[in-house]
C-alpha cells in the first residue's frame, strides 16, 4: 500500500504545504469529534435514562426496588417482581448454558477432531446471528407448547419435590424464557472461553503432553487452571447479554408481575416490562418507575460488563478486550 | 562402521516421512539410535531436526494437519501402529523444548512432578522423587530453599533445567533435546552439556543443535540433515573430521548455502 | 519405571475418552436449538411466503391475504439510514482510537465504546423516544434509524480501532518517511490496509442491527401503510413478527413466519458476505 504513489505523492511536493497542514488539523479534529460523539452519546444515554426516573426516584425512593406489587393503575409501583424475574432467568439460563459452551469451547480448542472445529465454530457463530426476535417467535409458538405438554410434565413428575418444578403447566412462564436465554447467551460465552483458552500458549500443552498427559489431563490440570478467571469474565459477559435481552424474553415470560418461586409460573423481566408499558404509559409516576427500571438495568449491565471486559483482558494479556467477535481473529487460527 | 552394528539400537527410524499438510517436511529416514549413547542432530534452520525428534515421541501429530508415514522403531516395536497409545510412548521418550516451558502456575516442586500431577498420580513418596530428579537435573542447589515459588520464577537456564528434571522425574528410557541450550549463556550451557554427559549412562538421549561445537563435544553419533532428508550419519568423530559428503562437509566448516 | 506407578493408566484414558465424548455432545446440544430454529423458520416460513408478501401490505384483521412490503422496505430504510449516520462515525472514531491510542480520550472513548456495546438496546430506544419522539411529538423513521445508529456506533469504531492497530507500524513509518502526514496516513495507509477487515465489520453491525426490534418499539413504531417521509413512523419486518407473533391469528402467525425467513435470510447472506470478505485476497 505504502507504494501507491497516489497514496502519498501529494504530501510530498512541499508547495502547497500551509492549507495542507490545516487540512489535516481539521481532519484530526473530525476524527477527534466523531471519538467524542461515542463518549457523549453514552454520557446523553445514562443521564437522560437518571432525568427521567427522578420523579420515581423522588418519589418511591428505596422502597421502589423492594416493593413487591406493581399496578400502575393505582400507583402502586415496586419493581421487585421484575428484578426477580431478570435474575432467576438470567441464572437459569447460565446454570443452562454455561456447561454446554464451555464444553463447545473445549472441543473447538483442544479436545474435538481438528477438522470439525472450523465448521462448528461457523455453526456456533451462526447461532449468535439469528435476531432475538426470530427466537422469541419459535419460543411462543414452538417450544412453550412442548414444554406445556410434555417437559413441564416431567419435571413435576419427577422434580416435583422442589417448589421450583411446580406450579401452572401452562408453557410461557420463567422456565421459558430461562431457556431462550440460555440459546441466545451460548454463543457468547462459547466463543469468548474459545478466546481465552486459544490464549493458553501451545508450549504449554505440548509440555503437558510430553509428558505422557493425555490431551484431557492438559485441558483439565493445565489449560482450565490457567483461563479461570478468563472463563469467569466469558460467564460475567453472558450474564450481563441476559439481563439485557428483551424481545425473546418479552414473548414468552408470561408478563405478570408476580413472585411465586416455581420456575414455571409465569413472570415478568425489567427489560419485557419496559418494552411492555413503556409506550402505554401515561402517569409521569409511572414513566418514571418505567425509566428507573432502565437505569437499575443500565448499572447491572454496566458492572456486569466490566467486571468481564477485566478479567478477560486479564487472561488474554492484551490491553483490551472487545465483546464482540473482532473479524480479524479468524486468521490467526492456523496456528 | 563396526561400532554402529555391535551397540544396540534403542530407537529406530525407518523409512520416516513427515507432513504438515500438504508439505513434506522429512524424506524417508532412516537412522538408528544407539542405546545410552548421544545422538546429535544437526542441519540448517527449517531442514526438519525438530520435526524429525517429535516424530519420535509422536509429539509431530499434536499439530492441527500434520502427519507421518514410514515407522520409528522402539526397542525393536513400532511405535505408529493401531494399538499403540501415544500417551504411553511419551512415558517412555521424553522431550525438553527449544523454548523451556515450565507450568508458570505451578510451584518448583509440582513442575517436577508435573508428569504425575498431571495424570493424578500421587507417587509415594514425591519429596525424594523431586529432589531426586532436581539433582540428576544439577539444579537442587540452586532450588532446595525455593521449591514453593512458582516455576515460571527462575531463570532461563534454571528454567531448561527445571525441564530437565521434569522430564527424568518419569524416569523415561530415551530423552529428547530440541537446541535445549538455544535461550541460555555459554555458563549454564557448560551446566546443560556436563549434564548430558552424566545422562549418558543411563538415558539414550538425542539433541537437536545448531553449534557444531556442541555437538562435537557432546555427542558419540552425529546425523546431518538436509532440506527433509538425512545427508550423513556416522560416528561424531568421523562426521567432524573427514565426512563422507560434500554438503556435510560444507556446512560443518561453515561454508553452507 | 515411573510407568509401573501409573496403574490408574486405564482410568485417566476412559476420562480422556468421557470428556471428549462430553464436548461432542455438547457441541450437539448447542446445534439442536440452531437447527430447530432454522428448520422452523424454512418450513413454516416457506409455507407462508408468496408473491403478495413481497408487494402488498398488510390487511386489517380477518382480512386473508395481504404482505409486508412496507415492512421489508420499511427494515431496508432505516438499517441504510442507520448506516449512514454510524458507520462514517464509527469507522472516524475507530481511527482515531488507533492512531491516537495513548491519549486520554482514546482510552476513555475505547472504554465507553465498550460499556455502550453492552448497555441494552431496549434502553437506547427509552431515551431517543424521550429525546427526539417527544420533541417531535411523533414516532419516525428518523428516530428509529437513530436508535439503531448509537447501536452500530460501538462496533463499527471498536472493529476499526482493533483491526487499524493490527496494522503494522513498519507501515506507518514507511510512510512518515516519505512526508506524509499522520492523518493522511491513517486515511491512505491504515484504512486502506484493514479495508477487507472493517468492511466485513461494518457488515456484521449491519447484520446484527438488522435484527434490532426493542429499540424500534417506540422509535420507528409500526405503520400499517408506507411512510411518506422520514418524519413518519415506519414498519419493519423486527417490529411486525413481534406484533403478529403475539396475536392470537393463526394467519398472523403465518405471515410472522414469513417475515422471520426474509429476515434470517437477510442477516445470514450479510454474515457469509463478510466471511467471504475476510477469506478474499489479502493485501500483501
Ligand atoms: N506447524 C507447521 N506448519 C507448517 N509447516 C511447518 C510447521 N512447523 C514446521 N514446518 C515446516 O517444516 C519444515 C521443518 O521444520 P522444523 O521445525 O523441523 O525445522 P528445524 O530443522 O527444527 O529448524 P530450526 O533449526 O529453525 O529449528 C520447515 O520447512 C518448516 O517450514
Ligand atoms: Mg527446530
Amino acid at each position: 500500500m505504502v507504494n501507491d504513489p497516489a497514496a502519498i505523492s501529494p504530501s510530498v511536493r512541499p508547495i502547497d504545504e500551509a492549507p495542507r497542514a490545516s487540512v489535516d488539523r481539521s481532519l484530526v479534529a473530525l476524527g477527534g469529534a466523531a471519538a467524542c460523539i461515542v463518549g457523549l452519546v453514552l454520557l446523553a444515554l445514562a443521564v437522560s435514562v437518571l432525568g427521567m426516573a427522578l420523579p420515581s426516584i423522588r418519589e418511591l425512593g428505596f422502597g421502589f426496588v423492594v416493593g413487591r406489587h406493581w399496578d400502575p393503575a393505582h400507583g402502586d409501583l415496586g419493581a421487585l417482581p421484575f428484578l426477580y424475574g431478570t435474575i432467576v432467568t438470567s441464572v437459569v439460563a447460565l446454570l443452562v448454558a454455561v456447561p454446554v459452551a464451555l464444553g463447545v469451547a473445549i472441543f473447538l480448542t483442544d479436545l474435538g477432531p481438528p477438522p470439525l472445529r472450523r465448521p462448528v465454530a461457523a455453526l456456533v457463530e451462526l447461532l449468535a446471528a439469528v435476531p432475538g426476535v426470530v427466537y422469541g417467535l419459535w419460543a411462543a409458538i414452538v417450544l412453550a407448547p412442548l414444554l406445556r405438554t410434555t417437559l413441564e410434565p416431567a419435571l413435576e413428575a419427577h422434580l416435583g419435590f422442589l417448589p421450583m418444578f411446580r406450579g401452572p403447566k401452562v408453557g410461557v412462564g420463567l422456565l421459558c424464557a430461562s431457556l431462550v436465554l440460555a440459546v441466545m447467551i451460548l454463543p457468547t460465552v462459547a466463543s469468548m472461553s474459545r478466546e481465552v483458552l486459544r490464549a493458553v500458549p501451545t508450549e504449554l500443552r505440548e509440555g503437558g503432553l510430553a509428558l505422557g498427559a493425555t490431551r484431557w489431563d492438559v485441558v483439565r490440570r493445565i489449560v482450565l487452571p490457567h483461563a479461570k478467571s478468563g472463563i469467569f469474565g466469558a460467564v460475567l459477559l453472558g450474564f450481563g447479554r441476559a439481563v439485557g435481552e428483551t424481545m425473546a424474553v418479552a414473548m414468552v415470560v408470561g408478563s405478570r408481575p408476580e413472585i411465586t418461586g416455581s420456575l414455571l409460573s409465569p413472570g415478568y423481566t425489567m427489560t419485557s416490562v419496559i418494552a411492555n408499558e413503556f409506550a402505554e404509559a401515561t402517569s409521569v409516576l409511572h414513566v418514571a418507575a418505567l425509566a428507573e427500571i432502565g437505569v437499575l438495568l443500565f448499572v447491572l449491565t454496566f458492572a456486569f460488563n466490566v467486571a468481564a471486559r477485566i478479567l478477560v483482558a486479564k487472561v488474554r494479556g492484551s490491553e483490551s478486550a472487545t465483546a464482540r467477535d473482532v473479524p480479524a481473529r479468524e486468521d490467526h487460527e492456523a496456528a | 562402521m563396526t561400532a554402529r552394528e555391535s551397540s544396540p539400537e534403542k530407537m529406530r527410524a525407518e523409512g520416516l516421512s513427515a507432513w504438515f499438510g500438504g508439505k513434506r517436511a522429512l524424506k524417508d529416514i532412516t537412522l538408528p539410535l544407539v542405546e545410552r549413547k548421544v545422538t546429535a542432530v544437526i542441519g540448517p534452520s527449517g531442514c526438519g531436526k525438530s520435526t524429525f525428534i517429535r516424530c519420535l515421541n509422536r509429539m509431530h501429530e499434536v499439530v492441527p494437519g500434520a502427519r507421518t508415514g514410514g515407522k520409528v522403531l522402539l526397542d525393536g516395536r513400532s511405535i505408529y501402529t493401531r494399538d499403540v497409545d501415544p500417551v504411553r510412548v511419551r512415558r517412555r521418550v521424553g522431550m525438553v523444548f527449544q523454548k523451556p516451558n515450565p507450568f508458570p502456575a505451578m510451584s518448583v516442586r509440582d513442575n517436577v512432578l508435573a508428569g504425575l500431577r498431571l495424570s493424578g498420580i500421587v507417587p509415594p513418596d514425591p519429596n525424594r522423587l523431586a529432589e531426586d530428579a532436581l539433582r540428576q537435573a544439577a539444579l537442587w542447589d540452586d532450588v532446595k530453599d525455593a521449591l514453593d515459588r512458582p516455576g515460571g520464577a527462575l531463570s532461563g537456564g534454571q528454567q531448561q533445567r527445571l525441564c530437565i528434571a521434569r522430564c527424568l522425574a518419569l524416569e523415561p528410557e530415551v530423552v529428547l533435546m530440541d537446541e535445549p541450550c538455544s535461550s541460555l549463556d555459554p555458563a549454564a550451557t557448560a551446566k546443560i552439556e556436563e549434564l548430558i554427559h552424566e545422562l549418558r549412562e543411563r538415558y539414550t538421549i538425542v539433541i537437536v543443535t545448531h553449534s557444531m561445537q556442541q555437538a562435537a563435544r557432546v555427542s558419540d553419533f552425529t546425523a546431518f540433515f538436509n532440506v527433509g532428508e538425512l545427508v550423513e550419519y556416522d560416528l561424531a568423530d568421523v562426521i567432524f573430521t573427514k565426512p563422507s559428503d560434500p554438503r556435510t562437509e560444507d556446512y560443518i566448516t561453515g561454508r553452507f548455502g | 519405571m515411573t510407568t509401573e506407578l501409573d496403574v490408574a493408566y486405564p482410568a485417566r484414558k476412559l476420562a480422556a475418552r468421557l470428556a471428549t465424548a462430553a464436548c461432542c455432545a455438547a457441541v450437539a446440544i448447542a446445534l439442536v436449538p440452531l437447527l430447530a430454529v432454522l428448520f422452523y423458520v424454512a418450513k413454516r416460513g416457506l409455507g407462508a411466503l408468496s408473491v403478495s408478501f413481497f408487494t402488498e401490505l398488510p390487511r386489517p384483521v380477518g382480512e386473508r391475504g395481504g404482505g409486508m412490503a412496507n415492512a421489508i422496505g420499511g427494515t431496508i430504510e432505516l438499517v441504510l439510514l442507520a448506516s449512514a449516520m454510524g458507520i462514517p462515525i464509527g469507522i472516524a472514531a475507530g481511527l482515531f482510537l488507533a492512531e491516537y491510542r495513548t491519549t486520554r480520550l482514546a482510552r476513555v472513548v475505547r472504554f465507553s465504546a465498550d460499556v455502550l456495546a453492552g448497555v441494552p438496546s431496549i434502553i437506547v430506544g427509552v431515551v431517543v423516544y424521550a429525546t427526539v419522539v417527544v420533541r417531535m411529538q411523533h414516532f419516525s423513521t428518523l428516530a428509529g434509524a437513530g436508535a439503531l445508529a448509537i447501536l452500530m456506533l460501538p462496533l463499527v469504531a471498536r472493529t476499526t480501532d482493533e483491526l487499524a492497530r493490527t496494522v503494522p507500524d513498519s507501515l506507518r513509518e514507511a510512510a512518515l518517511a516519505l512526508g506524509a502526514s499522520r492523518w493522511r496516513i491513517a486515511i491512505h495507509v491504515v484504512l486502506r490496509t484493514a479495508a477487507p477487515g472493517i468492511r466485513a465489520g461494518c457488515m456484521l453491525a449491519v447484520a446484527r442491527v438488522c435484527g434490532e426490534t426493542a429499540p424500534l418499539l417506540f422509535t420507528a413504531f409500526n405503520n400499517r401503510f408506507w411512510n411518506e417521509s422520514f418524519a413518519d413512523p415506519t414498519s419493519s419486518l423486527q417490529v411486525q413478527i413481534f406484533t403478529y407473533a403475539m396475536s392470537p391469528y393463526d394467519d398472523w402467525h403465518a405471515q410472522a413466519w414469513a417475515a422471520a425467513l426474509v429476515l434470517v435470510a437477510m442477516v445470514v447472506v450479510l454474515n457469509l458476505a463478510a466471511r467471504r470478505v475476510l477469506r478474499g485476497p489479502k493485501p500483501a
